[in-house]
């Protein structure tokens, strides 16, 4: 099977890994990572600058927006009204409208507020932006989000940052199933064969910050999340075998002595 | 100027003092604030960068800066 391109709003983009810029040990590292990872997505954030400190290193000085695509996120935001205030302040920086929303609606499992995610979707998308949503595995709500205008479905594997890997894929298969849209795991990934599982399902990519940044070696593993995104993809797409309780003999019998 | 002269003004949290019809624009300068990379909210709501110099900053104004960090 010839591999169809990865296309999000009407681009087309080469990697089909997505890459968080938090949580690095510098500005310096988050770019060299995302440089190794092969992504051409990257989530960003948008807070206040420091004004007390002009001279602080800037992201945008790393890594530059015009050879990488930024993706604003809401991390952070609880309402739907936060949500929109952070993504028209990050449309103002340079006419961002492809956009990453995250609602949460608990501090300590960070888990999307659904409710105020879809109604988010449906206000964003009537402004004309192109919204990614991060969500729960849930395919009722994914069909939802898809309705109202969504234009990516990101379900999480595991709480964000927790590294556990995909928890539900049962709900994954499910949704994969119904929609056509991007289906992009967004969180919970711990490691290389986290993504592969995740490609294998159907995803169509992954959106992984922490396993990457916060392991011992950031940049050896942002290279390990590309091929295992590759492969993971490849091995989807080469039709596996069918599982079997029963062994099956590689070798003939034929001719044996 | 005489500091009793001078208007209060919240940026980011902070209050600063400014003298009166000081721009939005002179206010970023001042600030060293690179324009193609933040955003500026005055009292909630988002300005135009190209309208900065029209604007004077009255006492009592909020102004957001917001620029891109690293996020997931």
């Amino acid at each position: 099977m010839i591999d169809n391109k990865f296309k999000i709003a009407n681009k087309i983009f080469k990697s089909r890994l997505i890459v968080g810029t938090g949580k690095y040990k510098n500005f310096s590292e988050c770019a060299k990572a995302i440089k190794t990872s092969g992504a051409d997505i990257v989530t960003v954030a948008v807070r206040r600058v420091n004004i007390s400190n002009k001279n602080k290193a800037r992201l945008m000085d790393y890594i530059d927006p015009k050879k990488i695509t930024y993706l604003p996120n809401t991390a952070g935001c609880f309402t739907a009204e936060d949500a929109i205030r952070t993504l028209r302040l990050a449309r103002e920086i340079g006419g961002w409208k492809l956009v990453k929303l995250e609602v949460l609606g608990d501090k300590r499992n960070l888990f999307p507020e659904m409710i105020e995610t879809l109604r988010s979707t449906e206000l964003l998308t009537k402004e004309g932006f192109k919204v990614m949503v991060y969500c729960n595995d849930d395919p009722l709500m994914a069909k939802r989000l898809e309705n109202a205008g969504a234009v990516a479905i990101m379900p999480l594997a595991a709480p964000i940052g927790s590294g556990l890997g995909i928890q539900n894929k049962v709900n994954i298969k499910i949704i994969r199933g119904q929609t056509k849209l991007p289906l992009i795991i967004d969180a919970g990934l711990g490691q290389a064969s986290d993504a592969s599982i995740a490609m294998e399902l159907g995803c169509d990519g992954v959106l992984i910050n922490t396993a990457i940044a916060k392991a011992k070696n950031p940049i050896q593993m942002a290279e390990a999340m590309k091929f295992a995104v590759i492969s993971g993809r490849k091995s989807y797409l080469s039709g596996r075998i069918n599982p079997n309780l029963f062994g099956a003999a590689s070798t003939t019998n034929k001719g044996i002595i | 100027m005489n500091i009793k002269n001078k208007i209060k003004i919240t940026v980011n949290g902070k209050q600063m003092q400014i003298i009166p019809k000081f721009s939005l624009k002179s206010l970023i300068t001042k600030l060293k604030m690179p324009l193609n990379k933040i955003a500026i909210e005055l009292n909630k709501k988002i300005i135009d960068k190209k309208r900065i110099s029209k604007i004077k900053l009255k006492k009592g104004d909020k102004i957001e800066i917001v620029h891109f960090i690293g996020g997931g």
